[in-house]
């Protein structure tokens, strides 16, 4: 071959490689913000035009006129009103409305179908629809959240995980991993979108956020000698920190001073507040989510009128549970911290219902 | 000062890029020209100011020292001297102190008649620190993206960009840099190795000559680069990592602001695999 043919080939695999690798990248100008003192790279970097998408799918929608408060309560009115009965009947039924726009399919809703996903039209104080019983449980999981130190003020409305869907968009299932060949799965290896597309673990939610395992393996001394954790601990552990990092559209440093990423002296205040988040997460799987299995196992395409079938649980049976990027989806605070549940204060008076448990076995 | 016997062969006049021969003298055994004079000017200036900013720190404390550049807010702009334009004023110091060492050696290379190859490869090295002190903050809108001066200082910078990007190692062109690094070392490993070797025979056997040292390579792994050819491959591997440190450090924030493992997406998604 000549040396001239060798110069054409190269130019050509040259242009070829940066025709593919060229466009993956991002461009110039970025936005960014201090986060510490000056010279420490604490704060953020971010690509105003990629942010300015994320902001525009996180917008919430018009709330309607507000309700007036006279009037006889949903308790005395109603029959079988058992956490919302302290609202006029005004606002119980702008309530209703908003939760059907909120959770409703919308072919269902367009369909005029709305009521029914939740209720026997011809008894509508009946229990029968199991999804009613669903929703009983969920307005006592927005009271929980509502009154736990990680959403402070702003608050979250049904809208916040649902946004229209009757399944919230992004929410977490226990994998399946093949479990066959010399050597079974341990779900490292492979692409894990949970992990921000690293290799690390493709499950860093059953740990930390179904049980309470310690998210805790830097060492606590200057040299690693007295640390007992595991190489598959640490891999968990920062695959789960790569879920919060990419739920919350923020990099490591935005919670953590890379120093010393235990200490809290050292950590952004922000760190207290996702500190707060894990543990209502946990509250949310361990305490709504996990228990209303059996209702959806008896059910798992949704209630009869709920149109196309939508699955209520994941390939290994379990129930679609939440995660970080339930609420968030890319923005630091869900729905560019609006605080929405200002516009719904009849979700404020959400009474402290007792749990129910046997209301939540499949009638 | 005594001169070596050969030195004085070496000592011609001529070469300069500027000044002529207004700068072409020696001190004792070191060659001034233009830019040893300001080479001089800018080392002094900066050490000085480098002095300074320990002083108003309150600490003499080398691992400690810490000088760091303005805060974010000032932009592309000049900083008080107290929040940041120390940083500045040592940063130009230091761009021209290490230009001017590297005009200096382009100086000596043509008084000697050789190539550029020295100031060349120092002038990749240069190239690494105006990216991280100049470049990568301009482009990014501020010097506050720089990287402080300080021992300790400098490296919780470092591993606080690293984790801006959530895993730096998936960084390609960090992958790159580091894989030049080792081979660099490998090279280096191998060739120092040989060498020492071949001049250290056991009592009583002459000294090995370059055909011992090629033999040694073709029987190992079946080629040998030869006695001139290492010195150009080290070159490469050395200058190669260099350059690909910058580069790794250039595309982080200017051309990518997610997590680096994010960036392989395109990867994942080549239409063989995609599914």
């Amino acid at each position: 071959m000549s040396s001239f043919n060798l110069k054409v080939g190269a130019a050509v695999t040259a242009l070829v490689l940066a025709a593919i690798l060229v466009p993956t990248f991002e461009r110039p100008t970025v936005r960014t913000e201090q986060g510490g003192f000056r010279g420490t790279s604490m704060g953020s970097v971010e690509n105003p035009r990629l942010r300015a998408q994320v902001v525009a799918r996180n917008q919430v929608p018009e709330a309607p006129e507000a309700a007036d408060n006279d009037g006889d309560r949903a308790s005395a009115l109603y029959e079988n009103v058992q956490l919302l009965g302290d609202l006029s009947n005004a606002q119980f039924l702008r309530l209703m409305q908003a939760m059907t726009e909120w959770v409703v399919p919308q072919d269902v809703r367009d369909a005029g179908n709305g009521c029914a996903y939740c209720h026997n039209l011809d008894n509508l104080a009946s229990d029968e629809v199991y999804t009613k019983v669903v929703s009983r449980r969920m307005l006592q999981m927005v009271r929980t959240i509502n009154n736990h130190p990680h959403v402070g003020e702003t608050g979250v409305t049904c809208y916040t995980c649902h946004r229209g869907r009757a399944v919230p968009a992004e929410v977490w299932a226990a994998p399946q991993l093949p479990q066959h060949g010399l050597q079974a799965q341990t779900g490292q290896n492979r692409v894990s979108r949970p992990a921000g597309y690293s290799s690390m673990l493709v499950d860093p939610f059953s740990p930390y956020l179904l049980r309470d395992e310690n998210i805790r393996v830097i060492s606590g001394t200057s040299l690693p000698r007295y640390n007992t954790t595991s190489i598959q601990a640490t891999e968990g552990t920062y695959a789960l920190m790569m879920h919060m990092s990419s739920s919350l559209g923020v990099n490591c440093t935005f919670c953590h001073n890379s120093r010393s990423f235990a200490e809290w002296a050292q950590s952004p205040p922000q760190r207290v507040t996702a500190w707060h988040g894990i543990r209502m997460v946990r509250e949310v799987n361990m305490s709504y989510i996990e228990p209303l299995t059996p209702l959806w196992r008896a059910h798992p395409n949704g209630p009869p009128e709920a149109g196309a079938p939508l699955a209520r649980l994941g390939p290994m049976g379990d129930a679609l549970k939440v995660n970080c990027s339930t609420c968030h989806r890319g923005v630091n605070r869900p729905l560019n911290g609006v605080p929405m549940l200002r516009d719904y204060p009849e979700l404020r008076v959400i009474r402290d219902g007792p749990a129910r448990s046997a209301a939540l076995v499949p009638q | 000062m005594a001169m070596l016997s050969f030195e004085r062969k070496y000592r011609v006049r001529g070469g300069t890029l500027i000044g002529g021969d207004l700068f072409d003298f020696w001190i004792g055994p070191f060659w001034i020209g233009f830019f040893g004079v300001t080479c001089a000017f800018f080392t002094l200036v900066g050490v000085v100011l480098i002095g300074m900013g320990a002083a108003w720190q309150g600490t003499w404390n080398p691992w400690l020292i810490n000088i760091a550049p303005p805060d974010l807010s000032y932009g592309l702009r000049l900083a008080p001297m107290r929040e940041g334009g120390l940083w500045q004023a040592i940063t130009i110091c230091a761009i021209g102190a290490f230009v001017s060492w590297a005009l200096r050696q382009a100086e000596i290379s043509r008084k000697l008649g050789m190539g550029y190859h020295i100031p060349i490869a120092y002038g990749v090295a240069v190239f690494a620190y105006i990216t991280l002190v100049v470049i990568r903050p301009v482009l990014m809108g501020a010097w506050g993206h720089a990287f402080p001066y300080g021992i300790w200082s400098h490296l919780d910078w470092v591993s606080n960009v690293g984790y801006q990007y959530l895993h730096f190692h998936y960084n390609p062109a960090h992958m790159i840099a580091v894989s030049f690094f080792f081979t660099t070392v490998l090279a280096l490993s191998l060739h120092g190795a040989l060498v020492l070797s071949a001049l250290n025979p056991p009592p009583g056997e002459p000294v090995k000559t370059a055909e011992h040292e090629n033999t040694f390579f073709r029987d190992f792994i079946g080629y040998s680069i030869g006695t001139l050819g290492i010195h150009r491959l080290g070159l490469f591997l050395a200058l190669s990592a260099g350059f690909w440190s910058a580069v790794c450090i250039v595309i982080s924030g200017p051309f990518w602001t997610r997590g680096w493992p994010e960036w392989w997406s395109w990867w994942l998604n080549l239409p063989v695999w995609r599914g």
